[in-house]
């Protein structure tokens, strides 16, 4: 919503002070702090908490990792991996990851086809949930 | 008797306690069914195999519903840290929860006060709080993959999402993001790392590398480390030291997944019931 609305954040790790567990942080040019905020409650998803930080903030993983298995290809996201029958898109497994979701996301996932399935996003809740979602947006670009 | 403590993936499930049966493709706790897919049930359904062939009693287990929003974790925290402490357990595993550094915490005062200090197993959510509280060496295992190990291994991330890229998850460092799990104390006393090649470590290095027999398709499958979770937290269960139990339950695993003649598209239930015959089979070996 925020990239929509035009502005440069990126998505990343919280400051040591404010982790608290399974938690990510959106960062935003500061000045812009009144118009962002006003965006995402009018969106009725407002923020935990709006800190400054001065030190480097830690990047999620960006590196994938694939597997080929013949009939079937695995896609590793961090702690995820998602595996597709190549013939028909059909996603077979979900594996890694601690979070509650990632059972959740495989039982709604497993079994239907990339174009069908609902995407981590719009029914994950956390961070192992992201990690699945960049290794599906990773194995649909391929 | 071992506690397993862990959540399933139904937003309505509520937060129920008791001994574990497997009947069929399902656990039942309580007159309720769960079935086995992956996760916490996965686990179970491993160690209650596990236990059958070891003429154990059946897990005890702490179940609360959550698909991601915490709520049933919190709840379930919060009961851990009202009640573990009266409980008496040989061994507990910690699994599927929310990530939550201040109720880990709560928790383990908990475990502080039980009479007997269990054998404490993390895995999962639950081991992603306990590094991030700096509390690892409070574990007598952890169950990592080679991914979760690399975040073990970095200092500064506080979820496997943000470990650092130069901390490469590739299977040939293993042994030396082992070391540097333990030079920053984000290690257990024991690790049983999950992947290619399995490993048993401690502070001292190495103890065990079992890469047979060999399935590449096992990777893939979700739920098969749970499985091994499940198989190791038993065999510790019967009061097997940590090492050697590690070692045993990457072998069971492993030939389980064989016996299953696995595909990358096999679900994990499948293995679970070879379980009973490669641990025969590999206890007989010695």
């Amino acid at each position: 919503m925020l990239k929509k609305a035009g502005w440069k954040i990126r998505v990343m790790g919280p400051p040591p002070e404010i982790r608290s567990g399974c938690d990510l942080v959106i960062e935003i040019p500061l000045i812009e702090k009144l118009n962002i905020l006003r965006t995402l409650e009018n969106l009725k998803i407002p923020p935990l908490k709006i800190v400054p930080v001065s030190s480097p903030l830690l990047q999620p993983v960006d590196l994938f990792q694939n597997k080929d298995f013949g009939k079937y290809l695995m896609i590793r996201a961090a702690n995820m991996k998602l595996t597709i029958e190549k013939e028909t898109q059909t996603i077979v497994n979900i594996s890694g990851g601690g979070c509650p979701d990632v059972p959740y996301l495989a039982s709604k996932m497993v079994g239907l086809s990339l174009d069908k399935a609902p995407s981590p996003r719009e029914i994950g809740h956390t961070l192992c949930g992201y990690a699945l979602q960049l290794a599906y947006e990773e194995m649909r670009r391929r | 008797m071992i506690g397993v403590v862990g959540t399933v993936p139904d937003q309505d499930f509520p937060l129920v306690t008791g001994e574990t049966r497997l009947k069929g493709d399902s656990i039942h706790i309580r007159g309720k069914q769960i079935p086995v897919n992956r996760g916490t049930p996965a686990l179970l359904a491993a160690a209650i195999k596990t236990a059958q062939v070891l003429d154990q009693g059946a897990p005890f287990a702490y179940l609360v519903g959550d698909v991601g929003l915490g709520h049933g974790s919190r709840r379930l925290y919060e009961y851990l840290s009202g009640q573990l402490g009266k409980r008496d357990f040989d061994t507990i595993v910690f699994h599927y929860l929310q990530p939550d550094v201040d109720w880990h915490n709560r928790v383990l005062f908990a475990v502080e006060e039980m009479k007997r200090r269990p054998v404490l197993i993390a895995d999962a959510g639950f081991m992603y709080a306990a590094k991030m509280s700096g509390q690892s060496s409070q574990y007598d295992l952890f169950t990592p993959d080679i991914g979760e190990l690399a975040f073990l291994a970095d200092e500064e991330a506080p979820h496997p999402f943000y470990t650092r890229g130069f901390i490469l998850h590739e299977e040939n460092r293993a042994p030396e993001l082992i070391a540097r799990a333990y030079q920053h104390e984000n290690a257990a006393r024991c690790l049983l790392v999950k992947g290619k090649q399995d490993y048993v470590a401690d502070r001292q290095g190495i103890q065990a590398t079992i890469d047979i027999p060999m399935e590449e398709a096992m990777e893939a499958i979700g739920g098969t480390g749970d499985t091994l979770t499940g198989i190791v937290t038993a065999l510790i269960g019967t009061g097997m030291e940590v090492v050697k139990a590690a070692a045993i339950a990457a072998r069971v695993n492993r030939l389980a997944g064989h016996y299953a003649n696995p595909t990358p598209a096999m679900q994990v239930i499948e293995m679970v019931q070879h379980i009973p015959r490669a641990l025969s089979e590999i206890l007989q070996r010695g």
